[in-house]
C-alpha cells in the first residue's frame, strides 16, 4: 500500500510540476466550452413525425398524407394527445410532433383559420430547428394551395402554426454542446494524459526501472490512472458549474445519475488510454493515436458538430463504436430532458460493455516485460 | 553457488542477431565486467538477466532463481541501473530515492548506510531537480538508487559512458567499496582500460563471448610480440607498417601504433631495430619504438581479428 502512495504522489507531482500538463488539463476544459459555442449545422434528412389530430379529417389527412411525402419527413405515428409527446421524444422515437386543434378542417373552411401546433425536440436544437422549418415549410405550401382552391369565395384562408421546442424553448445551443464537449474534455484528460504518462515512463526508460522492481505491474498501470480520475472529477464539475451558471443549462435530471454515467464514462476512457499506451512506443505516438484516432472520430461521429442521423449508413455504423457517442445521448437525456435510469438503460449497457472490453484487453496486453 | 550463471543463450531482433549461444558464470561477490564495442550486444544480456527480455533458447539464473519461472524473485533482489539516465527529471533527487526505496519496500534511513558514501556527494543538491544535475551527479544519483534496498546482485549497464575521467574513477573506487561490503556487480562496458578494475572480465563481439577469464590470464594469452611504434606522420606510417614484411597487425592508440609481429621470427632486439630502421630509411621522422606489454584493447582486436576470420 505504502508503494502504491509513493506511486501516486509521484504522478500528481508529474502532473503538477509541467507547465504544460496543467494547461491541458486545467485551460482546455474552458476553450473548448466557449469554441463549441458556434456549433455547425446541417440537415436532416427522415425526420420522424408523429401527428397529434384527427385523421378522420380530410384536410387533416390531406397536410399528413403531404408530409409523408416529403422526402425530409417520414410520418411515424398518431397520438391520441398530446400528453405523449414527450415519452416519444425521450425515448427518441420521435423528433417532431405536429398536432392539429379539434375539427381543423371545419373551421378552416368556415373562418379561414385553422391552428397547428408544431412541438420540436429541443434537446437537440441543432436537428429540431431543421425540423420544424421542413414542417413549416409543408404547412406554408399546403396553406397557398388551399387557398387557390377557394380563391372563389370572399375568404382567403391562413394557418396560424405555433411552434413549440419542448425541453429547450429558447433554441440555445449550449445544450447541444454541453453534453459534446463534457464528452470531449473527459477523452482527452483521460485517454490522451494517461497514454502519454505511460509511454512517457517507456521513453525516458523509467518503465525499465520500474518493472525491474518488485512493484507489480498493475499497481503501475492504478497509480497511474487514479490522478486522471480525479483530475477528470475536477473537470467535470468545472464544465457543470460553467454550463449552469455561464450558459444556463439546466440540470433537470438527477446529478447522482450524472455523475455515474460520468464516472463510467472515465473509466471507458481511462482504458482507451491504457490500450493505446500499450500499442505506442513514443509520447509522439501516443499523441497522435490518441488525437487522430480518437479525438477525430468523436469530434465528427458522435453527433456533437453533425447529426447522426444524416450520416451514410456505413458512418453510422462505425458511429456506434464511438463511446462518447453514448455518453453524449445519455448526458442529453439526464440533463435536459430530465429522463431517468429507465430511459437511458441501453446507452448504460452499451457503454458498460465498451469498457469491461476495453479495460480487459488493455491489462491482458500491458506486458510485465519490456 | 555462482551469483549469474549463463547457459547458451540466444536472442534476435526479428532478423538481426543480438546474441548467439551466450554462456557466463559470475561468482558471488565479485565484479565482472562484460567488455565490448557499441552493438556488440550487452544491453540484451543485461536485459535477459534482469528479466525485461526473454531469450529465444538457452536458460539463465541469478542468485540460483531462473530468469524466466522466478522473475519476480529476482526483481526483489537485483538492482539495476541501464545504460540511459532513467530517473525521473521533474523529481528532485530526494525525491527520487525516496520514491526508488519505497518501490521496493524500505526507506532511505533504513539503509542508509549502504549508500552514505555515495550519497552524501551529492546531498547538498537533495532538493534539485534531478533533470537540472550534470552527467556525474546524476550517475551518482542513479547508482544511489540502484543500491538503496540492498540488492545481492547489482547490474549496472554501461555506468561510466558519457562521464569525464575523473568521475570514472571515482565511479571504480565507488564499485570496489560496494563490492567489499558483498554485492556481485555485473558491469558493462565499451572502454576496454577498465577491464583491469574488474575482477574477471569477458569480451563480447558480434553477439558471442570471445573470452573470459582474469584481466592477467587474457593479457598473458596473447601470441605476439607487441612493440608501440612513432612517427610522423602518422598516418602514412600505419599505412606503411601494415603492408610492411611480418607484420601480423597493426592498429592506432592514441599517439602511437601497436605492431603485432611473430615473436618466433626474431630475436627480440633485433625485431625493434629491424622496425626502427625500415621506417628510418622509409622517411619518417621522429622515429621511436618500444617492446609493450599488451593491454586488454590489444588482446580485443586479436581475438576480434580471429574470430571473423573463423
Amino acid at each position: 500500500m505504502k508503494e502504491f502512495l509513493a506511486f501516486v504522489r509521484k504522478e500528481f507531482n508529474h502532473i503538477f510540476r509541467d507547465r504544460r500538463t496543467m494547461l491541458i488539463v486545467l485551460i482546455l476544459p474552458v476553450v473548448q466550452m466557449i469554441l463549441f459555442g458556434y456549433a455547425v449545422r446541417t440537415e436532416i434528412e427522415h425526420a420522424r413525425v408523429d401527428i397529434v389530430g384527427d385523421m378522420s379529417d380530410p384536410e387533416v389527412r390531406r397536410i399528413v398524407g403531404r408530409m409523408d411525402s416529403n422526402r425530409y419527413l417520414d410520418v411515424q405515428e398518431v397520438l391520441p394527445s398530446t400528453g405523449f409527446i414527450s415519452s416519444r421524444f425521450r425515448r427518441n422515437e420521435s423528433d417532431v410532433a405536429v398536432c392539429f386543434e379539434r375539427d381543423f378542417g371545419t373551421r378552416l373552411r368556415k373562418t379561414g383559420t385553422g391552428h397547428v401546433k408544431v412541438v420540436g425536440d429541443g434537446s437537440d436544437p441543432n436537428s429540431a430547428q431543421m425540423v420544424v422549418n421542413y414542417v413549416m415549410g409543408v404547412l406554408r405550401s399546403e396553406q397557398t394551395e388551399i387557398s387557390a382552391e377557394l380563391s372563389g369565395s370572399e375568404s382567403s384562408v391562413a394557418f396560424t402554426p405555433s411552434v413549440q421546442l419542448m425541453y429547450n424553448p429558447a433554441m440555445k445551443s449550449a445544450y447541444n454542446f454541453v453534453p459534446g464537449v463534457m464528452g470531449l474534455i473527459m477523452m482527452i484528460i483521460c485517454s490522451m494524459m494517461t497514454s502519454v504518462s505511460i509511454v512517457r515512463e517507456k521513453e525516458t526508460g523509467t518503465m525499465e526501472l520500474l518493472l525491474a522492481s518488485p512493484v507489480k505491474p498493475l499497481w503501475i498501470l492504478v497509480s497511474k490512472v487514479l490522478p486522471y480520475l480525479l483530475v477528470s472529477t475536477v473537470n467535470f464539475i468545472t464544465i457543470l458549474l460553467l454550463s449552469r451558471y455561464m450558459m444556463g443549462v439546466p440540470l433537470r435530471g438527477s446529478l447522482l445519475l450524472l455523475s455515474v454515467v460520468a464516472v463510467l464514462f472515465v473509466f471507458t476512457s481511462l482504458s482507451l488510454g491504457l490500450l493505446i499506451s500499450v500499442v505506442a512506443s513514443t509520447q509522439k505516438t501516443a499523441l497522435l493515436l490518441s488525437g487522430m484516432g480518437l479525438m477525430m472520430p468523436t469530434v465528427l461521429l458522435s453527433g456533437i458538430i453533425f447529426p447522426c442521423e444524416n450520416m451514410p449508413a456505413a458512418l453510422q455504423w462505425l458511429s456506434h463504436l464511438i463511446p462518447a457517442k453514448w455518453f453524449i445521448i445519455m448526458v442529453k437525456k439526464i440533463m435536459i430532458q430530465g429522463a431517468g435510469f429507465p430511459y437511458i438503460i441501453k446507452e448504460f449497457c452499451i457503454l458498460a460493455g465498451m469498457t469491461v472490453f476495453l479495460m480487459t484487453v488493455g491489462v491482458r496486453k500491458f506486458r510485465i516485460r519490456l | 553457488m555462482n551469483a549469474i550463471e549463463i547457459h547458451d543463450i540466444c536472442k534476435s531482433y526479428g532478423r538481426v542477431r543480438a546474441l548467439s549461444g551466450v554462456s557466463l558464470e559470475v561468482k558471488e561477490g565479485e565484479i565482472f565486467g562484460l567488455i565490448g564495442p557499441d552493438g556488440a550486444g550487452k544491453t540484451t544480456l543485461f536485459r535477459i538477466l534482469t528479466t525485461l527480455l526473454l531469450a529465444d533458447s538457452g536458460s539463465a539464473s541469478v542468485a540460483g532463481l531462473d530468469v524466466v519461472k522466478d522473475y519476480a524473485g529476482i526483481r526483489r533482489i537485483i538492482g539495476y541501473m541501464p545504460g540511459r539516465f532513467s530517473l525521473y527529471q521533474d523529481l528532485s533527487v530526494k525525491e527520487n530515492l525516496e520514491f526508488f526505496a519505497t518501490v521496493f519496500g524500505t526507506t532511505v534511513e533504513e539503509n542508509y548506510d549502504v549508500i552514505r558514501d555515495i550519497y552524501s556527494q551529492i546531498e547538498p543538491f537533495r532538493d534539485r531537480r534531478a533533470g537540472a544535475l550534470s552527467g556525474g551527479m546524476k550517475q551518482k544519483l542513479a547508482l544511489c538508487c540502484a543500491l538503496v534496498h540492498k540488492p545481492s546482485v547489482l547490474f549496472l549497464d554501461e555506468p561510466t559512458t558519457g562521464v569525464d575521467a575523473v568521475s570514472r574513477r571515482d565511479f571504480w573506487n565507488m564499485l570496489a567499496r560496494i563490492k567489499a561490503s558483498g554485492v556481485t556487480v555485473f558491469v558493462s562496458t565499451p572502454y576496454m582500460d577498465e577491464a583491469s578494475l574488474c575482477d574477471r572480465v569477458a569480451l563480447i563481439m558480434r553477439g558471442g563471448i570471445i573470452d573470459s577469464g582474469t584481466p592477467s590470464k587474457i593479457e598473458s594469452e596473447y601470441p605476439y610480440a607487441l612493440y608501440a611504434v612513432k612517427g610522423t606522420p602518422m598516418y602514412p606510417l600505419l599505412k606503411y607498417l601494415r603492408t610492411a614484411d611480418g607484420v601480423l597487425s597493426c592498429f592506432s592508440f592514441g599517439s602511437v601504433h601497436h605492431l603485432a609481429v611473430d615473436p618466433s621470427a626474431a630475436g627480440v632486439g633485433e625485431a625493434r631495430q629491424k622496425i626502427l630502421s625500415d621506417i628510418v630509411s622509409a622517411g619518417f621522422r621522429d622515429c621511436d619504438v618500444q617492446e609493450i606489454r599488451p593491454g586488454i584493447e590489444d588482446c580485443f582486436m586479436y581475438l576480434a581479428g580471429r574470430s571473423r576470420q573463423n
